[in-house]
This record gives structure tokens, C-alpha cells and sequence, in this order.
């Protein structure tokens, strides 16, 4: 492929520094300042109140659970805590911002100097990248607009529409160091990272992180440097919103940068756009006309000052974080570590061990989400976890095969209805009248039949010929429609037959 | 005037020569601050010494649409109407 | 008694003896509502101290407070006296402009904590008051809707920026008032206007739906005419509101017995060096130094006391408060709420709300929004609003060595006394000094108050006593202001207000 040689020769020449700023929204139930729902969606304006409304005379009150998430995550994230921070305010003007200013941190986040390992298979198999964590801070979401008269876009919109239900949801913001050293696997130790930080978020139970309701967003930067030289000039690809985004966003930047220093022109500083169509980023606003945000200390909020009694209470509570569960469970199902981050990267891990913890066994887990299911998901371009199967569906089916009421094939179709959306294991099997015909009469007379219609192979059965069974064995089964048992048919046939195996 | 712009200020022209002179003498009044404070001296930015303030995690009801969507300067669609974005013509 | 002298009486009468007739039933809510109401209509005209006055709703309310007085669901000091209110406070259902004409017919949807307070206390209010443009100035001429006039004399400033709290109370148009203090816009109103006014510390009463100024800086507080009305006042607006993060959650000092006691004996008072000489005129100064040898005649022991770096509080001051407020008031772009100037469906948002400002906002407040822009942006920061934070710090650890020494500071309030409408109107730099002696108590977020110390003999206006305790001592002001009060009151006879010029 093309693409793949010109980024081999962008590799060969240069190499990449990488830096991801994410903004996650936190699940709790009011708003960072306020106790207005924090609420996905709902009926335009009806999760406001005049603090996120920005009303005059409206002051914030931090939501303590958005400050413990934030500590829970940093701790994770193997950083340090402050042990006395302040919110700043963030001046610019937007509609969507009700204040005119954001409040955020600036230079005293809560959380800083962490790190956070991934995995990314390389041609020499899985190898461990360790990102690390410069801040952990809190902040709050802004409205949303909608573009009105043009396309609904905002270029051509004649007037915009503003929805402050969004406004002042928590976010909390990690922004990694510069990421180096990763070379052509930049673009997927990215992916890899955000993959992470998602799992990290879901994980400690501090946000669902619904990647399609933009609860997750992801500012790219990239630079290139030729080996010896200084760090190259980054760009800033802003609001990147998919795992495969961010995948892309790295790898198009790095080509299109790459192209620029060769034809002798110069990076320029700037915020760029990644547009999910093309998978292209182009040109937003330079950095030299960047606002001058004019941070300064939050005036209407007191310090945050978490004491070492209170961090220690909340490292009690975290989980086992996603790193060290993997290789639990790889040594627990014996698989390699190949293995594993294919299971990870199809999104069936948490899948298989809800299945697993259903009471399904290990090898009967793996085999549907990874075969059946995996080709659904890639068929329909979805994720595993969008489907419409459950654990304990495949623990009903499992059960159903054990009793020889369904066979392995007859156990597809049922699971090809369910997905379909035709109901429950139950009522597929009833609607399609999936079961295994088990009964002694009517497999005898469907053999009958198939003998009669195959009289020659009756003499070769009885005359030794034991392979020439299998005529007769297909035939029933497809007068069953393939729900019999065929090792039943079998037994009867020569039973039939008085001709011993 | 870059000042104008960052603050969304419209200024005339004679504003913006009257607020610079009237800005001038202001700074040049308080410029003596500058050398007064030495680098050991921690700033104050709030002048009583309280932290760890916050509210429980708890969803109330805010206000009625009808409470607010008058005073607004625009309103459709149950939201708040603004002008275009953008800086070019549509 | 014909109505017009009883209306007449009752509306000298201080706001505790209002609250005990309408409780024994001598009189009602409404009567003195109604008697307050006519006063304004009679000399509003001519002092222009509210913005916004509804009759109808203030007499309802004084009558759903006449039957909650009277069937015991309401138990508070001053059930059934009305109020002013300064503009600044968000009222739910009752225009709000902070003398703002970028606010023009905004009606706020909800109730600043003060008003609820005073609310659930049975006070009635009378209407909204006047003010310098959201609280930026010194003598209510930056109000958007014309300036208010001074009851001692038409042609004068009532100080700024709550003149019209102070000029309501000062002509008898309420017992009682709101006023908010940045820089001393409670303190230096009341010292030219006769009347009594206290800055609460920082974080003693709710700042919750005051539209913010400086939010390190504002304070609401008391307006009233005596020192025990103040008390009351302060009683009912103070103490902790969970939705005013910077509020103190700790019980109010006892203003209530501090003003009943009055009693100097051994207190120490510490006279601010800096804060007198150069720059205060004389009768200011004389009056100050009649009231020290009373205090000190009362038993209290009067040594000076220094502070040396008050010399920059007023630099600082003009910093920290342009910063927070060029912030502040960013949300005032016509978007949301208020008036939107140019949206003919050609301009931008970023040209409306330009457009907005420009036309919404006077002089004073852009100038302070274009400085406070300037001193945060990048690269004057450290200089300006990080050095300017150095100095509050400076100041407070003044304050903390001179309270080491002594009880309470005093000073003059503000070293002039009213000066005619006009004299300082395009002169910022002239115009910031009234603020110098009121402004290093804001810096450092502890208390102060201000009260009558006498009449000026050079021009007869009156001249302001300022008292300042540490934070959290709120009650201190009450205590030397009510034995200073008292020993003023048994001189002349009666409340300086009392000689004001009838209108």
C-alpha cells in the first residue's frame, strides 16, 4: 500500500514526539459547581440554574465527589497529589461559555507527575510503552452549540443555537508529557493510550466514558524531528474523538508534517481540525493569534488542600487497575500475551469475563466473543459491546448444548436470531423451532427413508463399507433441517442396519 | 487597539486615545508597587485563609425554562439564539 | 395626630423602635411601609436615591407580614421595617441594573441569600437604590440613570458607590438599607452622608446574587442611621450560606450586645499614622481628633500605631480590583440576559457583544475592564496583579502587628468631606483617593465601620468616624461605635442626622 510505505519513509528519516491532552466527563450526578443534573442530554436548558447559566451574581461550590474522582484518577495514573491547589479562571469570550471564563487550573493542577504503561503489539510481539503523566486537573464542560441556516455547520451558519445543559458537567483534563521513543508505532501507542485511560476511567467507576456522546475528546499534538536535531515544531489537532481517530489524526499529521520539512518549509504553530471523512487535519487558528487566556487565581472558590488521611481513604478504594488484571487473567486462562492484546484490542475482555463470571467455561467464552460475535461486530462496524448478546445468553446456550437439547450448530443459528434482534435464546428457538430431534421415531424414519432412496448404499454399509454411512447420516440431517444429532443417526443406522462398528 | 479587542470593547477612536492617556497616568500612579513587595512574600488571593469547601454530589432541580427565556435577547427552539460564529459574511 | 405627622414621625424613627411598635401592635407594617413610601414620593424627585419603587408589592408584603407578625410565624428584631435595597441584588421577579443600562429590564429568576435572609426576617423592601456602574466609583455619578443628590446639600456627591442607600437613609426614605463595600462604597457614603454604615468581614455575610465587583474584595453590609439599627441589620443578613464558597462557617459575633454595651473602659485604640496630614482637610482631621479625646475621655487608652505599607494599598487596590472585575463582568455580553446592541443578522457574535459592551457599559467601567485586561494579560502579570497580591499581604501582616498592639484602628473615613457633583467626574486619579482610607481594609478582608463623627466647621457637612477591628471581631465596631454614638448624642442632642436640612 502506498500510505504504508510513505509513512516506512517518514519513519526512516525522521522521528515523532507525540502528546495527548484528554478531556473526560465525569459521571456524577450534579455539575461541577452546581446541583444542576449532570445528566447526558435532555430537553434543551432544563439541567440549568443561574450558577451555569452564568446568571450575575451566581457564585460556584465545587462538588466533592469531581474532586475525589480527580484524586482516585491521579492516584491511578501513579501521580503525586497536591497538597494545596487552586481553581483558576480561563478568560475568553464564546457563547457557549456562560461566564466568559472557564473555571479550570492552571499552574497548581491537583494531580501531577504520573504515568501510565500500554501495550501496543510491535513486530517483535507486545512491548510496554510507558506514557508519562504531566497533570491531572478539573474543569468544566461548556454548552452546546447548534449551527443554524448552512448545513449546521459553523462555517456559513447565519446564527447559532446555545444548550447549556452541558455547561459546567465535570471534566478532568490529563495531559501527558512529551511521548517519545515510540517511533513508527506512534500513532498506535497513542490509541493505545487513550484505549487505556478510558478502561483506567471505566474501571474506577468515575465515568462510563460514552466515546459516541463525546464524553471523551482528545487534543493530538505532534512534531518531528530529524535524529541530532531539536524537537520540531508541534501542531495541536483539536477535539479528535474515536480511538481510531486518534490512531489516524497521528499518523495524517505525521505524514503531512513530513512532506512540509522535506519540501523546505517550516512547521507552523498552530491549532489544527482532524475531519473524521478524509481522516485529514487542516489549518485552524495560529498559535500567534492564540487568545490570552489571563489566567488568574479563582477568587470565588477556596483552595483545594486534600490531607494525607483523605487521599490515603481513597487509595483504598481503588480497583485493580487494567495493566495488572490482564496479566491476571492471562495467566489465569493460560493465553500468551499475543493472545491477550488481541482479546484487548477487539474490546472482549470485559466481555469474556462477564461471561466467564456467569458460569460459562473459559474456552467456550473466548470462542463466541472472539468468533461469532467478533465477525458480527466487524460486519456491522460496531463495537462488541453494542451487540445484542448477553453473558448470560451464552450461559443458556452453553447449558442447552451440555443437555443435548442443541449442538454446536444448531447453538450458531440461535445466536445468528438473537443478534438479529428476534428476542431472547428462548423465544428464537421457539420462533424457528431450534431444537435437537431427539426422538427414536421420527430419526428412524427419516433413516427409512433416506434408504430407500439410497438403496445401493444399505448392501455397501452391510457389506463393510462402514464410510459409506455418512450418505445416509447427511441426508437425515438435511431432512431434519440439521437438527438431529448425528452421531445418534448414526448409531441407529447401523442399529438399523444390524451391522456393528 | 489590542487591549479593546481582548476586553470585546468597541472603542471609538477619541476612547481609545482618552483611555490611553487616562490608563497611562493611572499605571504610572501605581507603578510604585512594583518594587515594594520582595520575592520571599507569598501572594494573597483570598483574604481569609479557609479551604476545602464543597457541596455533596447530590442533583436538585434548577430553574424553569420560562425564568430565564424571556430576559433572553433572543430565544428559539427552546434555546438561546446568538449570532453567527464566525467572523466572514455568510 | 394627623396622618401626614404621624407619617411624618414614623419615618425618623430608628428602625428598633419601628420593630417594637408594629410587635406590640401600635402600629403596623403597613402604616410605616406606607409612611416611608409617601416619603419617597414626596422627595425622591429631588434626591433621586432609587432606581425602582413598587408600591403595591412593598404594601402587600407589609401586609402578609402584619398577619404573619400577628399570628406568631415571625420572630425577628426587625419584623415589619422596610428596607432599600442597593441594586446590586439580585431580586427574584424585581428589575435588577447595578445602575447599569447594559442590564436595562433584566429581571433576575432568583433571590440574592441577603434577600431571602431578610425575607424570612419579615423586612420589608421599599425598592432598588442607586448606584455608581456596578459599584465602580465614589459618588454615584457613574450610575447609568443619573446621580443621586446629597440631603445635606442638592449640589453634592452622597459618596459612592452606594449614595443611594446612604441618601435614603439620610432622607428618612428608609430606616434602613443594603450597601456593599469593595473599597468602601458602604463606609465612605455613609461618613458623607451622616449616617452609620459597617463593612462585615470577609465572608461574614453571603455574597451570593451580588453581582460581583471584586469577588476577593466585596462585601455587603448594614446601612442605618444609628449604631443599634446597624446591629439589628447585621444580625439578621450574616452568617454562613453553603452557596457562597468563601463564606465563614462559624457563629456571627454578638453585634446585638456589643452595641448595648458600649463600654471603652481599657480598650485600646490604635490612630493610624498614615492615614491622616497630607491630603485630609481640616475639619475632617478636627472632627477626628473631638471624637478621639471622647473615646479617650471614656475610658479607652489612645496610642498611635503604624503601618507602613497602607502607601501602596491604594496601587494594589487599583489592580487587584480592575483584574477581577475585568473577569467579572465578561459575562455581561449580551447573549443571556440584558441588552444586545447590533445583531442586524450581518455582524458577528464576537462584533455584537463588542457592540453590546461598548454601548451597555459608561466610561468608569470600561476603563477599570480595559486596566484590570491589561494588568492580567500575559507577560504583565507578575508585575502587576502577582505583585499587587504581595502587597494585600504586606497590608494584612500590618494589621496583624498593629492588632497585636491594640483593640481597634481608627482613622477618618474619607479625608474630605462631600464635594460638589461634577468636581472629580473625568479625573480617575483624584476621584480613587476618596477610597485611601477605606481601601487597606478590603486588602486584608477584616472589618470596619463607619459613623457620624460631626459636622465640618469649614462647610457643615458631615465627617465619618472609621473604627476597624480584626476579622472575625465584628462586635468591637459596635462596641466603640455605640460609647461614641452615645457621648456624640448626649453633646448635641440627639443623631447628627437630626440637623440635616429638611428637603
Amino acid at each position: 500500500m502506498t500510505t504504508t510505505s510513505a509513512f516506512d519513509g517518514v519513519i526512516e528519516e525522521f522521528d515523532p514526539i507525540i502528546g495527548l491532552e484528554t478531556h473526560i466527563e465525569l459521571g456524577t450526578n450534579s455539575k461541577m459547581f452546581c446541583s444542576c443534573s449532570a445528566e447526558f442530554g435532555g430537553d434543551p436548558n432544563t439541567h440549568v440554574c443561574p450558577v451555569c447559566l452564568g446568571l450575575p451574581g451566581s457564585m460556584p461550590v465545587v462538588n466533592r465527589a469531581a474532586v475525589e474522582s480527580t484524586i482516585r484518577m491521579g492516584l491511578a495514573l501513579n501521580s503525586s497529589i497536591a497538597s494545596w491547589c487552586r481553581f483558576a479562571r480561563k478568560n475568553y469570550f464564546y457563547p457557549d461559555m456562560p461566564k466568559d471564563y472557564q473555571i479550570s487550573q492552571y499552574d497548581e493542577p491537583l494531580c501531577f507527575n504520573g504515568y501510565l504503561d500500554v501495550t501496543v503489539v510491535t513486530d517483535d510481539g507486545p512491548q510496554i510503552f510507558r506514557v508519562e503523566i504531566e497533570r491531572v486537573h478539573m474543569e468544566e464542560d461548556t454548552g452546546k452549540l447548534t449551527h443554524g441556516g448552512g448545513a449546521g455547520r459553523i462555517h456559513g451558519a447565519t446564527h447559532s443555537l446555545v444548550d447549556f445543559n452541558r455547561a459546567g458537567i465535570p471534566l478532568i483534563e490529563v495531559v501527558t508529557k512529551p511521548i517519545t521513543g515510540t517511533g513508527r508505532y506512534a500513532p498506535e501507542v497513542a490509541k493505545a493510550y487513550v484505549a487505556e485511560l478510558r478502561d483506567l476511567m471505566r474501571a474506577l467507576g468515575v465515568s462510563d466514558v460514552r466515546m459516541e456522546e463525546g464524553s471523551l475528546r482528545c487534543d493530538v499534538n505532534v512534531s518531528l524531528s530529524r535524529e541530532g536535531e531539536p524537537w520540531g515544531t508541534r501542531t495541536e489537532t483539536k477535539n479528535v474523538n474515536s480511538l481510531r481517530s486518534v490512531e489516524r489524526a497521528v499518523r495524517s499529521e505525521m505524514l503531512r508534517q513530513a512532506d512540509q520539512l522535506r519540501a523546505g518549509e517550516r512547521i507552523i504553530q498552530e491549532t489544527r481540525h482532524f475531519h473524521e471523512e478524509t481522516g485529514d487535519t487542516t489549518s485552524g487558528r495560529s498559535k500567534e493569534e492564540a487568545e490570552d487566556y489571563r489566567y488568574f487565581p479563582e477568587p470565588d472558590l477556596v483552595p483545594v488542600a486534600p490531607s494525607a488521611e483523605w487521599i490515603d481513604q481513597l487509595r483504598t478504594t481503588l480497583p485493580e487497575v487494567p495493566s495488572v488484571r490482564r496479566a491476571r487473567l492471562r495467566d489465569s486462562w493460560g493465553i500468551s500475551d499475543f493472545e491477550m492484546q488481541s482479546l484487548v484490542n477487539a474490546g472482549a475482555l470485559d466481555l469474556i469475563e462477564a461471561t466467564i463470571n456467569a458460569g460459562v467455561n473459559e474456552q467456550a467464552a473466548r470462542k463466541w466473543w472472539t468468533g461469532e460475535f467478533s465477525r458480527t461486530a466487524k460486519e456491522r462496524d460496531c463495537e462488541l459491546e453494542d451487540l445484542s448478546v448477553t453473558p448470560a445468553d451464552i450461559l443458556e446456550v452453553e447449558n442447552l448444548i451440555a443437555s443435548g437439547d442443541l449442538t454446536d450448530k444448531i447453538a450458531r443459528t440461535v445466536f445468528e436470531g438473537v443478534l438479529a434482534g428476534e428476542g431472547s435464546v428462548t423465544a428464537v428457538i421457539d420462533a424457528r423451532g431450534l431444537k435437537v430431534v431427539s426422538d427414536d421415531a421420527a430419526l428412524l424414519a427419516a433413516i427409512e427413508q433416506a434408504l430407500a432412496e439410497q438403496p445401493d448404499v444399505a448392501e455397501k454399509i452391510k457389506s463393510g463399507k462402514i464410510q459409506a454411512a455418512g450418505a445416509i447420516v447427511g441426508a437425515v440431517m438435511k431432512s431434519t433441517k440439521g437438527q438431529a444429532d448425528a452421531a445418534k443417526v448414526r448409531a441407529l443406522l447401523f442399529e438399523q442396519l444390524g451391522v456393528t462398528e | 487597539m489590542h487591549l479593546g479587542r481582548l476586553a470585546r470593547l468597541e472603542l471609538t477612536e477619541s476612547e481609545v486615545d482618552h483611555y490611553t492617556e487616562q490608563l497611562g497616568q493611572i499605571l504610572g500612579a501605581i507603578e510604585a508597587i512594583s518594587d515594594v513587595a520582595a520575592e520571599d512574600i507569598p501572594p494573597t488571593s483570598h483574604p481569609i485563609p479557609v479551604v476545602n469547601v464543597y457541596r455533596e454530589d447530590v442533583a436538585l432541580p434548577g430553574l424553569d425554562r420560562e425564568d430565564f427565556a424571556a430576559g433572553a435577547p433572543a430565544w428559539e427552539d427552546d434555546r438561546f439564539l446568538v449570532p453567527r460564529i464566525l467572523d466572514e459574511p455568510a | 395626630m394627623s396622618d401626614a405627622s404621624l407619617n411624618s414621625d414614623l419615618v425618623r424613627q430608628s428602625a428598633a423602635t419601628l420593630a417594637t411598635a408594629i410587635a406590640r401592635g401600635e402600629v403596623s407594617s403597613e402604616q410605616v411601609t406606607q409612611a416611608h413610601l409617601d416619603r419617597i414620593t414626596e422627595v425622591d424627585g429631588q434626591v433621586h436615591a432609587f432606581l425602582f419603587v413598587d408600591p403595591e408589592a412593598s404594601l402587600a408584603r407589609a401586609r402578609e407580614v402584619d398577619a404573619q407578625i400577628s399570628s406568631g410565624v415571625i420572630a425577628s428584631p426587625l419584623a415589619g421595617v422596610p428596607i432599600a435595597l442597593k441594586d446590586l441584588l439580585a431580586t427574584r421577579g424585581v428589575p435588577t441594573t447595578c445602575g447599569s443600562k447594559i442590564l436595562e429590564g433584566w429581571i433576575p429568576p432568583y433571590n440574592a441569600t441577603i434577600v431571602e435572609r431578610l425575607e424570612a426576617a419579615g423586612v420589608v423592601s421599599l425598592g432598588k437604590t442607586n448606584m455608581d456602574e456596578f459599584a465602580m466609583g465614589s459618588s454615584t455619578e457613574n450610575s447609568g440613570y443619573g446621580p443621586t443628590h446629597n440631603p445635606w446639600d442638592l449640589e453634592r456627591i452622597p459618596g459612592g458607590s452606594g449614595g443611594g442607600s446612604a441618601a435614603a437613609i439620610a432622607s428618612f426614605e428608609a430606616p434602613l438599607a443594603i450597601g456593599t463595600d469593595t473599597g468602601g462604597s458602604i463606609r465612605q457614603p455613609a461618613a458623607v452622608t451622616g449616617t452609620v454604615g459597617v463593612k462585615p468581614t470577609y465572608g461574614g455575610v453571603s455574597r451570593y446574587g451580588i453581582v460581583a465587583l471584586a469577588s476577593s474584595l466585596d462585601q455587603a453590609g448594614p446601612c442605618a442611621r444609628s449604631v443599634m439599627d446597624t446591629a439589628l441589620l447585621h444580625s439578621v443578613i450574616a452568617g454562613h450560606d453553603p452557596r457562597d464558597s468563601t463564606s465563614i462557617n462559624a457563629p456571627v459575633p454578638d453585634v446585638i450586645a456589643a452595641a448595648k454595651s458600649g463600654d471603652v473602659r481599657g480598650m485600646k485604640i490604635g490612630v493610624i499614622k498614615q492615614l491622616q496630614g497630607e491630603g485630609f482637610q481640616s475639619g475632617v482631621i478636627s472632627q477626628f481628633n473631638a471624637s478621639l479625646e471622647i473615646l479617650a475621655g471614656l475610658g479607652a487608652e489612645i496610642v498611635e500605631v503604624s503601618c507602613d505599607h497602607f502607601q501602596y494599598a491604594l496601587g494594589a487596590y487599583y489592580l487587584i480590583l480592575p483584574s477581577e472585575a475585568s473577569s467579572n463582568l465578561a459575562r455581561f455580553d449580551g447573549m443571556r440576559f440584558g441588552i444586545r446592541v447590533g445583531d442586524d443578522g450581518q455582524h458577528s457574535v464576537e462584533q455584537v457583544m463588542s457592540a453590546t459592551r461598548e454601548a451597555g457599559f459608561g466610561a468608569e467601567v470600561k476603563r477599570r475592564i480595559m486596566l484590570g485586561t491589561y494588568a492580567l494579560s500575559s507577560g504583565y502579570y507578575d508585575a502587576y496583579y502577582g505583585q499587587a497580591q504581595k502587597i494585600r499581604t504586606l497590608i494584612t501582616r500590618d494589621f496583624e502587628a498593629a492588632f497585636a498592639q491594640v483593640d481597634v484602628l481608627v482613622s477618618p473615613t474619607a479625608p474630605t468631606t462631600a464635594f460638589k457633583l461634577g468636581a472629580k467626574v473625568d479625573d480617575p486619579l483624584a476621584m480613587y483617593l476618596n477610597d485611601i482610607a477605606t481601601i487597606p481594609v478590603n486588602l486584608a478582608g477584616n472589618c470596619a465601620m463607619s459613623l457620624p463623627a460631626g459636622l465640618a466647621p469649614e462647610d457643615g457637612l458631615p465627617v465619618g468616624f472609621q473604627i476597624i477591628a480584626p476579622a472575625m471581631a465584628d462586635d468591637r465596631l459596635y462596641k466603640v461605635g455605640s460609647a461614641l454614638e452615645a457621648a456624640l448624642v448626649d453633646k448635641w442632642g440627639g443623631l447628627l442626622i437630626d440637623k440635616v436640612p429638611s428637603l
